[in-house]
């Protein structure tokens, strides 16, 4: 996995680095599958491997890309972002090491944390009531149920606001993508229903009011001139 | 030897270093820069995720259900706003990326 997410940032090919990537989440899924967060990790493979990977090969093939003028400066930029990422990696990697040495899943003793802490923290009674009642769930369903079933209970009691907050940003991404990629192409034929509604029927039929003439008077007259 | 958190979150520092790596080299590409923002929000939910098991609380794992929700409203629309920019300026160079400079 470390080795796909190197390839992602050094690979030549935009293509190849999209690829890397897929893997690279492949990989992190069988991770989560491994920590028993089945549903996650399903759903890792579905909407990021099924939908923006595919969004993202679709761009990238799409768009003619020219290879050299993007690889100018990668050199350049090398020494300063190998310094910074291992200084990350290294205070993370020494912080986390040194202070977290959990090697069996505590359920019981995280509950009983969490379930004080959350009532001290929130002052106000209701959100406090909802916090005890999202710890008692959580303990509830680690126990007893399968992992989609218990993230479908707490996601749909506790988090239904959140939910439908995400439903939203959802909603306004489509509409902006939809937004901002939309051409409106002059030579295509389309109905106005506004005009259609608004239209008389004077606009449409005029009738008009002459005298009736003789048709065939005229190019008599000219061939007599010519 | 067991795996205890500390490898789990160690793996996401290295991700997350990674990732941070990558948008300082390809400062060029937009389409890369994207993609290492994908894999650091893949860090942090693999932290989100580790800490979810080992302490035994679901919520770890419903803030990874959000987050994975708005990565993918935002890959969208930066990538709707990378196509949009290829048909005006046919480059994704950052670089050229300087007409809203005041």
């Amino acid at each position: 996995m470390l080795f796909a997410s190197f390839r992602v940032i050094t690979a030549r090919n935009p293509v190849h680095a999209a690829l890397y990537l897929v893997l690279a989440f492949f990989q992190a899924s069988g991770i989560w599958m491994l920590l028993q967060a089945e549903f996650l990790s399903i759903a890792l493979v579905l909407v990021y491997v099924g939908a923006v990977m595919v969004l993202f090969l679709f761009v990238v093939m799409l768009l003619d890309i020219n290879l050299d003028s993007i690889r100018i400066g990668f050199w350049k930029h090398f020494p300063l972002a190998a310094t910074v990422g291992a200084v990350i990696a290294l205070e993370l990697a020494g912080v986390l090491l040194g202070g977290f040495r959990v090697t069996e899943p505590q359920k019981q003793v995280a509950t009983q944390l969490i379930s004080p802490v959350a009532v001290s923290a929130v002052a106000p009674v209701d959100v406090a009531s909802a916090a005890v009642q999202a710890a008692d769930v959580g303990h509830m369903v680690v126990a007893q149920v399968s992992n989609t079933k218990a993230l479908g209970v707490l996601l749909y009691t506790v988090y239904l606001y959140p939910v439908q907050v995400a439903a939203l940003i959802l909603l306004v991404a489509l509409i902006a993508a939809i937004a901002l990629t939309l051409r409106a192409r002059k030579d295509s034929k389309f109905q106005n229903p506004a005009d259609q509604v608004r239209v008389k029927a004077r606009d449409r039929v005029s009738l008009v009011k002459m005298d009736a003439v003789k048709p065939a008077a005229a190019p008599a007259a000219e061939e007599t001139q010519a | 030897m067991n795996i205890t958190l500390g490898h789990y979150l160690t793996l996401g520092a290295i991700l997350f270093a990674l990732s941070v790596i990558g948008i300082f080299l390809n400062r060029k590409n937009l389409i890369v820069l994207l993609m290492a923002i994908e894999l650091m929000l893949l860090a942090v939910n693999m932290n989100f995720v580790a800490f979810s098991h080992y302490l035994g609380d679901l919520n770890g794992q419903i803030f990874v259900f959000f987050i994975l929700t708005v990565a993918a409203a935002e890959s969208a629309i930066g990538l709707a706003i990378l196509v949009q920019l290829f048909r005006n300026k046919s480059s994704i160079n950052v670089d050229e990326l300087n007409t809203l400079k005041g």
